[in-house]
């Protein structure tokens, strides 16, 4: 019986239908392309969506404790902006490259943390203002010059694990998908396994009964924020190595796009729902789409058009599905 | 201190901006006893309660004794700490949680646990529930569960917080008689493990029911405590409004001859079934039922807003089909609905443009556009008509009183001119003393002709204004009674029974 | 006497003034038009500069107009620059392949206004979708419109394959950079846009309802009024408001293409708010979102003066804003003491 209830939940989650619509279009994929299912393929997707997907997560706890991060991207920009001067003109080794971006994450996200306690405005107002000012400052200092010339040893990246499949190609757990892994298991454990997971929970569920519980109402939005904040350093790092140029506007501006990533994955922007899996899920299922489209050769002017009409429809079925479930629960015992 | 008391209040007073919400009141809770707290909005009662739950600090001057130790400042911490849990009207339940997770939240806040001990989270839920008879699936999402298990919920998150003192603010307001019943019994379960409890309600009969004794307060004093069974509910009304309140009884009749509205079998699936009545020129028609009985649904299909199935509505003999309200309002049918801070009204904007919002159409210039000057005219003349009080028609609905503001709502469909006004339960949350404005107002419009079918439980209500009296049962109609024929008691018995 | 006081409050609730949030504005612009002419003595109050801020406001002006309404109503629509774009690009797309160059006569013009009316058409019919999706399907405002603004921007790129359409005859480049009495075009047209929309907001029953639709719904729907009615136009009302934004928009830049005024969509929310436009609904006036432009741009038009990027204004009007939320916040703590 037990068993039974849980397999029946994760059937009706909308996990499973965004797993069946992944399952459906990767097997479309792989009949009607040569490349999609090698992997080859599957590691380059990985490793160009992961700080998407790092991002992606980050936002996903915003979001479950009831606020919304606009910033993030001018955050990671203006992390490894700073990470990628200092590196080139000092030098130092993978322990600065990752400790400025991830200090200036967290600073800059208990910022937005401190306005959107102490303002008592909505989230999604104060970082729109805050996305501004970061991005504005940045690009006033340093006049949106691109950066390239990394050390060397930037360059080279960083590996784990190198292997070579039967077809003789190597590769390797790369810098971005050690990371990535990384950040998908720490927020799991902190979402399901913490109380400070819990409480984050608690509070985007119900603010007011949080506050009477005696919740550290000031505590979490610190912690939330500040963590997007590591993550968007972070995800600035990896996107930077990724590309190897550092470029103000590569990030900056996809901000919408990360969302719907995270909405299509199940949270909800009224706060209190989400799941890691549903976000890995969400960002996989825009990961694929594009790669899909690419591989069918379908110019990318396309890509946008798929994806506003998956975002559509998706986000329609569940309102639908909400409000014939509403017309049902009206219903009294006569 | 007496070593039976587990909380004393002593000479407690508290003020906001200048106005006196409590002065010089002392209060003391037995050990294991069941006491309500009865008083009119604004009484004091919720600023007792903030003060015991340390949300507010009392006055100098004002002492706090818990089991027998005084304590100084206190705060909503420590007042969790000593034992003490206020189980909030809205239940303040994570819906997006389990069961499990709201029973065991507390473990979430120990200081010094990082991390979640899920079983051991389980475990606690299952303790909580069994200690007071109740089982519910620990594993599903509060937000799945009906109201009265919610509630259950948050009786078991005060029980695995080591409750001692257990308040509840309003517990059956939207309970059914059923569920009432269930309710008290688990209040005496909890009272069997020496918790004391506090209730605080509006609905007199159930205070009797369950409290050993009372405390009234009025206007921020406490007028006395008193044992349960030397009250009863028109002692407790006067005792809490300072003035002996009999309604003047209906004396105008109606136009038997000119029948406005025939319902005739209406049905609705899931709602209510085969429902026929009349409703004369004049006449106050009292419906009544418990919740769930299906007299909102059936309101809400003769305001169009919930299609019945099959049947038929005739308006001045002539058959109609009321789509959406918008039809509904243009036949002459008014609805004030219960739930007047979420339905009735639109409480952060003005009272002028709630009173003139249905009517809008009626007051434009050759341009179509709305005529300002005739706009605040109308608004005005309304204000005045019913006595509402505002500084002016610019000031929005949540600054006005509850009994203000209901007439605010009233004033909106009178504006209308309607022919048929269904009144929802117009006076909960309503003062005693500002519900008999609100039933001269009811017997003013059925004297100008216009038809009333008036929702409420409350017996005393509904035989001092109706002409007839309709009983619902599980969506079916299963009485008719003339208020000169039955007695309050009896009239009671009727709505609860079955 | 009595006269006297209530001649002079018709006054102050005529300048807006009737609101602290709006004296607060009235007060920043001061100070800022007073800190650039102290800073600017000969540059910032000549003719050319006040001129150029005027050629300016008008097209960021009525997007904002298109983003308030739907705020006041609850709501939001983030594809207010796609349908810009969409409405811009098929006015641009008919005024050059229809009309032959050098072409004089009635012909043309016929062909100017189709092409003008086509783009209204359209940018009012994208609005009309956003409305029947959030009506009808119940999607959030902010989700609806996102997927919107997704499909219409790729849309956009599909259609012009990412170049530029250019070249328009004169009498539209007129409409985006003619001067009529020494005051540019674009600014009657955002000045007629905000008076009629004002109009509409404050005097029809419309407006009325999208205020109380803005606060609550359900007991808006309970009054009588048609929710589905309100939200529909209301979101057509903003797609046509994007439409005349295209409009100043292409003939301005004599071209249309798929990424013009892409910045401006967080923007246009930040000059609502600044404007005291209640993100939420049910509160907020035409008259301060015209002075959060003002406000705006005197800030864009000094910095430039200054030689400043126009990043550091983009910096700057962040700043302004939670400035302002400070203010606000500030007030009602004190007031609360007070009271």
């Amino acid at each position: 019986m037990k068993v039974s209830t849980g397999t029946v939940r994760f059937l009706k989650s909308s996990e499973f239908y965004l797993f069946l619509v992944i399952a459906g279009l990767g097997a479309i994929l792989t009949v009607v392309t040569e490349d999609f299912f090698s992997l080859e393929n599957l590691f380059d997707v990985l490793v160009s969506y992961s700080f998407l997907g790092i991002m992606a997560v980050g936002l996903m706890v915003v979001l479950i404790s009831g606020g919304i991060d606009i910033s993030f991207t001018a955050t990671a920009t203006v992390a490894q902006y700073i990470m990628a001067s200092f590196i080139i003109q000092h030098g130092g080794g993978w322990w600065v490259a990752f400790l400025i971006p991830v200090t200036i994450g967290i600073m800059l996200g208990a910022v937005n943390a401190a306005l959107v306690y102490n303002l008592r405005v909505h989230s999604i107002i104060i970082t729109i203002a805050t996305l501004n000012v970061f991005y504005g400052v940045l690009i006033f200092v340093t006049r949106g010059k691109w950066i390239y010339n990394f050390p060397d040893w930037f360059a080279e990246g960083y590996s784990l694990f190198d292997f070579s499949a039967a077809d003789g190609t190597d590769y390797s757990f790369s810098l971005s998908i050690i990371v990535l892994l990384a950040v998908f298991a720490v927020t799991g454990f902190l979402l399901n396994r913490t109380s400070i997971g819990r409480q984050i929970y608690a509070m985007g569920g119900n603010m007011d009964a949080a506050k009477r519980m005696g919740f550290n109402l000031l505590k979490l939005h610190f912690f939330v924020y500040c963590y997007m904040g590591f993550l968007a350093g972070i995800a600035g790092l990896v996107q930077a190595q990724l590309v190897q140029t550092v470029a103000p506007n590569s990030i900056v501006g996809r901000e919408l796009e990360v969302v719907a990533a995270v909405v299509l994955g199940g949270a909800s922007l009224a706060g209190g729902a989400g799941t890691l899996l549903g976000t890995i899920l969400g960002v996989t299922l825009i990961a694929i789409m594009q790669n899909g489209l690419t591989l069918l050769g379908v110019s990318s002017y396309w890509h946008k058009i798929v994806i506003g009409m998956i975002i559509l429809i998706s986000v329609s079925i569940t309102a639908y599905n909400r409000k014939l479930e509403e017309r049902r629960h009206a219903e009294i015992d006569v | 201190m007496n070593g039976d008391n587990f909380l004393e209040l002593r000479n407690i007073s508290k003020r906001f901006h200048g106005v006196q919400a409590l002065k010089d009141v002392d209060f003391e809770l037995r050990r294991g006893e069941i006491q309500c707290i009865v008083g009119e909005n604004g009484s004091g009662k919720s600023t007792l309660i903030k003060i015991i739950s340390g949300v507010y600090t009392p006055e100098p001057g004002g002492t706090i004794t818990i089991d027998g130790v005084s304590q100084s400042d206190i705060t909503p911490a420590k007042s969790t700490h000593l034992g003490i849990q206020v189980i909030y009207q809205d239940h303040s339940l994570f819906p997006n949680l389990t069961v499990a997770e709201n029973i065991g939240i507390h473990q979430h806040l120990e200081t010094g646990r990082q991390f979640v001990n899920w079983k051991k989270l389980r475990q606690t839920a299952r303790d909580a529930m069994s200690k007071i008879d109740v089982s519910l699936d620990v594993e599903r999402l509060v937000e799945k569960l009906s109201v009265a298990d919610r509630q259950l919920v948050a009786i078991c998150r005060a029980i695995a917080a080591d409750a001692r003192l257990v308040i509840m603010d309003e517990p059956t307001s939207s309970l059914t008689r059923q569920e009432v019943d269930a309710l008290f019994k688990v209040v005496r379960d909890l009272q069997q493990k020496s918790i004391t409890i506090v209730f605080v309600s509006h609905r007199l009969n159930e205070v009797m029911e369950i409290a050993e004794r009372v405390t009234i307060l009025r206007d921020g004093l406490k007028v006395a405590t008193f044992d349960a069974k030397d009250m009863d509910d028109h002692k407790l009304g006067f005792l809490m409004t300072g003035q002996e309140i009999s309604y003047s009884a209906l004396t105008n009749g109606f136009n038997r001859e000119k029948t406005i509205l025939e319902v005739d079998r209406l049905s609705k699936k899931g709602n209510y079934r085969d429902i026929s009545f009349d409703l004369h020129e004049g006449e106050v028609l009292g419906f009544t039922g418990l919740l769930g009985s299906g007299r909102t649904e059936l309101a809400l299909s003769l305001f169009g807003m919930n299609p019945p199935e099959s049947g038929q509505i005739r308006i001045n003999g002539e058959t109609v089909h009321l789509a959406t309200n918008h039809e509904a309002i243009a036949r002459g049918i008014g609805y004030v609905p219960e739930d007047r801070l979420t339905l009735g009204l639109i409480m952060e904007q003005p009272v002028g443009g709630n009173i003139a919002l249905t009517v809008l159409k009626t007051l434009l210039t050759r341009c179509n556009l709305i005529d300002s000057g005739k706009q605040k005219a109308f608004i005005d003349q309304r204000i005045s008509d019913l006595n509402i009080r505002v500084p002016d028609a610019e000031v929005a609905v949540n600054t006005l009183s509850g009994g203000n503001q209901q007439r605010v709502v009233l004033a909106k469909w009178i504006a209308t001119h309607p022919k048929i006004l269904i009144l929802d339960a117009p006076t909960v949350g309503v003062d005693v003393a500002a519900k008999s404005g609100i039933y001269e107002i009811v017997k003013r419009l059925a004297s100008h002709g216009i038809g009333i079918i008036l929702i409420s439980d409350e017996v005393p209500e509904l035989l001092s204004n109706c002409h007839r009296i309709l009983l619902m049962r599980k969506g079916r109609l299963v009485g008719q009674y003339l208020p000169s024929e039955i007695s309050e008691k009896e009239l009671g018995q009727k709505i609860n029974e079955g | 006497m009595l006269k006297l006081t209530s001649d002079i409050q018709r006054i102050r609730s005529l300048l807006g003034l009737k609101d602290e949030a709006n004296v607060y504005l009235i007060v920043i612009l001061a100070a800022l038009i007073g800190l650039f002419t102290l800073v600017l003595p000969d540059q910032f109050f000549r003719a050319a500069n006040l001129q150029s801020m005027a050629f300016q406001v008008p097209e960021l002006g009525i997007l904002s107009i298109a983003m308030m309404v739907t705020l006041l109503s609850g709501g939001i629509n983030l594809a207010i620059i796609a349908t810009a774009n969409m409405a811009g690009i098929l006015m641009a797309y008919i005024l050059t392949q229809f009309i032959p160059e050098g072409a004089t006569g009635a012909g043309p013009i016929l062909m100017m206004t189709i092409a003008i009316l086509a783009g209204l058409a359209m940018s009012t019919l994208i609005g009309f979708l956003n409305g029947w999706i959030i009506a009808y399907l119940g999607v959030s405002p902010i989700l609806a419109t996102l997927g919107t603004m997704t499909l219409i921007q790729g849309a956009n790129v599909v259609l012009t394959k990412g170049y530029v359409i250019s070249g328009f005859p004169d009498p539209i480049r007129f409409i985006g950079n003619g001067l009529v009495l020494g005051i540019p075009m674009p600014l009657y047209v955002f000045a007629f846009s905000a008076f009629l929309v004002s109009i509409l907001l404050r005097r029809t029953p419309f407006g009325v309802a999208v205020y109380m639709l803005g606060s609550n719904e359900k007991a808006t729907l309970f009054s009588g009024v048609s929710i589905r009615n309100i939200i529909l136009k209301i979101y057509s009302l903003s797609g046509l408001l994007c439409g005349v934004a295209a409009l100043i928009m292409i003939s301005r830049f004599n071209s249309a293409k798929a990424g013009y005024a892409s910045s401006y969509l967080l923007v246009t929310i930040l000059a609502a708010v600044l404007g005291g436009v209640d993100p939420f609904g049910g509160f907020g006036k035409i008259i301060g979102l015209v002075l959060s432009l003002l406000i705006l741009q005197v800030i864009s038009s000094g910095l430039n003066l200054l030689g400043m990027s126009a990043h550091l204004t983009i910096a700057l009007w962040g700043g302004i804003l939670i400035f302002i939320l400070f203010l606000n916040q500030l007030r009602q703590r004190l007031g609360h003491v007070k009271v």
